[in-house]
């Protein structure tokens, strides 16, 4: 087949030989370069279906103000800045073992993409941890917002939240909040799945200076969700 | 657009196509973001009225750009990536905006219904229906 094409072809002698090149690919850089393209437009898809539930936020919070300043007190700060964190360190991470890739480093990349998947494992442990905070205090979204008693009294920070304060409409806070989270860790999951499959890739010695395309174009992805969760953090953790 | 713009930078070396970013950007730009993950949570102690948002906004904007020039290589990259993600934060932009002017244009009318009709033992006609 592709020296069928070669033959065609033959006159120009840009077609690549290498194995990872598919035929349509003038060269191992063009192969990246669409595929690189091709993920940004992803990712734009991503921030779209986002900004709609920002939009939702924005609407319900200039609406609202006081159900915001009321329920983000049930939030622990002190986790949430944990968990901001905790994705960074494994951006740094991935964003190193895209280095790793790029030189051909196997086996820094295989620790970097371990240490990227153990942070990604410690966020949603803490987000657990957090979530189910929530379900015992009844704070959870739309009708099923019922906080018990044990719900109320002495904040994260050392306030007080009492029941008679309670503004009206409260549960849209854990709806948004639910929406936002709960999508956010959905994408860290597929996140992990995609780490993994890269990390049992780069095993067999997959990746090098030539072809590293999976290991960036999931980097990108992976730190989208690193973005995703810098805007997260101060608007449902840092409102006052 | 034309997406042959030259690549910026140097680090071409040996390597091909691939960029390697230097361990130095990679470590600076990681100890600033937590830096300024630090201080946004510092100064959410603080109360600056009408502006908390913005300062908050603010620096999150700048930890995003931070990651997006450095770690996702958009400093070192063909131009056209970065147009087509700040497009997509323009219409954002439009999206959000637009809807936020729009919910409250309606709602001092919205304000006024309510005091006309204040809400009884029956839920709120939604669609205007009455018997």
């Amino acid at each position: 087949m592709s020296q069928a094409i070669d033959s065609i072809h033959g006159d120009q002698g840009q077609l690549s030989h290498e194995p990872h090149v598919a035929h349509h690919f003038e060269s191992a850089e063009q192969q990246y370069d669409s595929a690189k393209l091709g993920m940004w437009v992803f990712l734009v898809t991503e921030i779209l279906f986002f900004s709609g539930l920002f939009c939702v936020y924005a609407v319900y919070r200039s609406l609202h103000p006081e159900v915001f300043l009321y329920a983000h007190q049930w939030l622990d700060k002190g986790l949430g800045a944990l968990n901001t964190v905790v994705l960074i360190i494994s951006s740094f991470t991935m964003a190193w073992a895209v280095r790793n890739a790029q030189l051909g480093q196997k086996k820094a990349l295989m620790i970097n993409l371990t240490l990227t998947l153990v942070c990604a494992g410690t966020f949603m442990g803490i987000k657990a941890k957090e979530y189910s905070q929530k379900f015992e205090h009844g704070t959870t979204w739309g009708a099923s917002f019922h906080p018990h008693d044990n719900a109320f009294g002495e904040t994260h920070d050392g306030g007080e939240l009492k029941k008679e304060d309670m503004p009206p409409n409260t549960q849209l806070f854990f709806s948004i909040y639910f929406a936002l989270t709960g999508l956010h860790g959905l994408h860290v999951l597929i996140g992990m799945g995609l780490i993994l499959w890269l990390l049992v890739r780069a095993a067999k010695g997959t990746f090098g200076p030539e072809y590293f395309t999976p290991v960036d174009i999931v980097g990108l992805y992976w730190h989208l969700v690193d973005l995703i969760w810098i805007f997260l953090f101060p608007l449902l953790y840092l409102i006052h | 657009m034309s997406g042959q713009e030259q690549m910026q930078g140097a680090g071409q070396g040996n390597h091909g196509f691939a960029h390697p970013v230097p361990m130095k950007i990679l470590v600076g730009v990681a100890a600033a973001l937590i830096a300024l993950t630090i201080l946004t949570v510092l100064l959410s102690d603080f109360h600056f009225g009408a502006f908390d948002i913005w300062i908050a906004m603010g620096i999150a904007a700048a930890k995003g750009t931070l990651v997006a020039l450095f770690f996702m290589h958009l400093y070192w990259d063909k131009r056209f990536n970065g147009f087509v993600f700040i497009a997509s934060l323009f219409f954002v932009a439009i999206f959000i905006g637009f809807v936020l002017l729009d919910t409250h244009t309606y709602e001092d009318g919205v304000k006024q219904y309510q005091q006309d009709h204040p809400p009884s033992s029956h839920s709120v006609p939604l669609s205007g229906e009455h018997k």
